[in-house]
């Protein structure tokens, strides 16, 4: 069913563009490049689960990421388990411990579950910062042998780059999937009007619940990847808080509630980040002109870029989702 | 048995504190349904602003509070009517996320003029001594202060025409309209007096300890809490509050290591919310 849908394969294509453009003639600077789109894309896919399909607004989604790293680095590490079995179980301690703090938080209705959010990433990165097993607040090394189990530091890097682009594609796919289902018109019914919902038999506390893991799974797994490929890890890297912000900016930008759309916000964000980051002038400055896109989006175009196009061309929604 | 008992003390004059910056976040969510986003960031403007002033004028800070409320007055007209006034009304979501654009980049701005680097404001009052404790005259001037404040705004609105009016408007929007009441001016006032109030904790919390440009968010999860615990739009009951928040963090001080801290705030917020979601001191719904 899923195969039918063009969109799909539109996913799979910009995956294997991914990966084509830095193997074509081994162009590390490239990777690297790539990888952050790909982080970028990952993230705001996932975001766009809560925010633009059940409306709840996540301050802190880069839990997901940073704890999916740390569980992912002790594991490679302090247990020497391989690379994608941790990731895998970064994933799922992640997602499981997200739908555990869902059933508490997420009977808070819109505001309130925002701000708990902003608890939760405040909450853990001092649970974190405190934690012995995880070096509290210098964090951990990767131990080289890790690498070695993979061919090597320079195998191993590309290995990860690979699971990272196959997470990026799955995310999409995952948003695809969702926006399909039965269970995506359970989430938009709540997000249009969540009393509606719960009369019409969206059982609306377990739906987000659901939702809520799930927007943790891909991220974790992506941070568990970041993390090995890194080397290091510490609560200021894994908390960033401005990456969680930055998340949210990506989707506005893009277009929240689509899955072209998250993508796109991703990768044009990231774009203007690293140059502005690496411009003289302007690298000061780059949370100050995210702050004043973002306002923008929200005051001039909520619907962002996508928005803007679905206006222009009434039946791109039929291909681009 | 007395550490702890001095450390309550000192809890409580801070917490204070915590509850004159909880009544500016709780004003403007009771009046115009916004949970204004900015509010860290204006903490750390009001820091900022205390340490410009006292470095101009090298005069007791607490006689500078008065400039800095002003300021942050003014501050609250502009960032009214650049992020707010069109938001308001709308989705929950949009002006979540348009405050929280504001706060990005004063963030922004703040880092790169300031850097993330440690400030403090270089004064101190003689405290009073009592057995083998110390209560630094910062952290008593500072309680007074707050208490003051909170004062002159129960007054304000209780007793003013224009207080009325806002509690009228956050009342029933409508029906003050219908009454003869701009409420866009009245939105306008409110937020203002909000941002105002956050400015002067920060200006406050800054004569207490050193702070940075990113410090405010730390006050502003305290302020969240607080303004839960409190119940909305009860600005009054947002002191207290805040200075039950402060006693608590007193009690538990000597014994954990204050990293923990925002951690014990967060399972205190959430239980809070899941238990008495109209606020401790706030109406039970009826419905």
């Amino acid at each position: 069913m899923i195969l039918r849908r063009p969109f799909f394969w539109i996913i799979l294509l910009i995956a294997a563009g991914f990966i084509y453009a830095p193997l074509h003639g081994n162009n590390v600077s490239l990777r690297e490049d790539l990888i952050l789109v790909a982080i970028a894309i990952i993230l705001a896919s996932n975001l766009n689960l809560m925010i633009g399909y059940t409306g709840y607004v996540n301050f802190g989604h880069i839990v997901f990421y940073g704890l999916g790293g740390y569980v992912g680095l002790y594991l490679t590490t302090v247990r020497s388990w391989n690379l994608m079995l941790s990731a895998l179980v970064a994933g799922v301690v992640v997602s499981l411990c997200a739908f555990l703090f869902g059933l508490a938080i997420l009977r808070l209705r819109g505001a309130y579950f925002a701000l708990a959010t902003i608890g939760i990433l405040q909450a853990v990165q001092a649970f974190v910062s405190n934690f012995d097993p995880w070096g509290r607040s210098t964090g951990m090394y990767l131990s080289f042998n890790s690498y070695q189990s993979l061919g090597g530091a320079r195998r191993a890097l590309w290995i990860a780059y690979f699971l990272i682009i196959a997470v990026m594609a799955l995310s999409m796919i995952v948003s695809l999937v969702i926006k399909n289902s039965k269970f995506g018109l359970g989430l938009f019914a709540i997000r249009e009007d969540e009393d509606a919902a719960v009369v019409l038999g969206v059982n609306a506390t377990m739906y987000k619940a659901i939702i809520y893991s799930v927007s943790a799974f891909l991220p974790a797994v992506a941070g568990a990847l970041m993390f090995f490929k890194n080397g290091m890890i510490d609560p200021s890297i894994a908390f960033e808080y401005m990456l969680s912000l930055e998340g949210i900016v990506m989707l506005m930008l893009g277009g929240q509630g689509s899955v072209i759309g998250a993508a796109l916000g991703g990768t044009l964000y990231e774009k203007l980040r690293s140059y502005l980051l690496t411009s003289p002038v302007l690298s000061n400055f780059h949370l100050v002109i995210a702050g004043g896109l973002l306002l923008m989006v929200v005051l001039f175009a909520p619907g962002g870029l996508i928005g803007w196009l679905y206006r222009l061309m009434p039946r791109a929604r039929k291909v681009i989702e | 048995m007395s550490g702890v008992l001095a450390s309550m003390i000192d809890g409580l004059l801070v917490g204070a504190v915590y509850g004159l910056a909880a009544m500016g976040l709780s004003l403007i969510w009771g009046v115009m349904d916004v949970i204004n986003l900015t509010h860290g960031a204006m903490i750390a403007l009001g820091m900022f602003c205390m340490y410009l002033l006292f470095a101009a004028v090298t005069i007791n800070p607490y006689v500078l509070l008065l400039p800095t409320i002003g300021a942050g007055l003014l501050l609250g007209i502009v960032v009214y009517w650049m992020a707010v006034h069109w938001v308001v009304g709308r989705s929950m979501l949009m002006s979540l996320l348009s405050t929280f654009a504001v706060n990005m980049m004063v963030i922004g701005i703040g880092t790169a003029v300031w850097s993330t680097s440690p400030y403090n404001v270089n004064f101190v009052l003689p405290g009073i001594t009592i057995g083998a404790y110390t209560f630094t005259g910062n952290h008593i001037a500072a309680a007074i202060s707050a208490v003051v404040i909170a004062l002159a705004l129960q007054f304000f609105l209780y007793r003013t025409r224009t207080g009325k009016a806002i509690r009228a408007v956050a009342d029933n929007r409508e029906a003050a309209e219908l009454m003869g009441i701009s409420s866009t001016a009245v939105l306008t006032i409110a937020f203002a007096i909000g941002i105002a109030l956050a400015c002067t904790s920060g200006a406050l919390v800054s004569t207490l300890f050193p702070f940075t440009i990113l410090s405010g968010s730390v006050y502003q999860l305290k302020s969240f809490v607080v303004t839960i615990l409190a119940g909305l739009g009860k600005p009054f009951g947002a002191l207290v509050a805040g200075v039950l928040l402060g006693l608590l963090e007193g009690v538990v001080t000597p014994f954990i290591a204050v990293s923990w801290i925002p951690l014990i705030e967060f399972g205190l917020f959430v239980v809070v919310l899941v238990a008495f979601p109209q606020g401790i001191f706030g109406k039970r719904a009826t419905a």
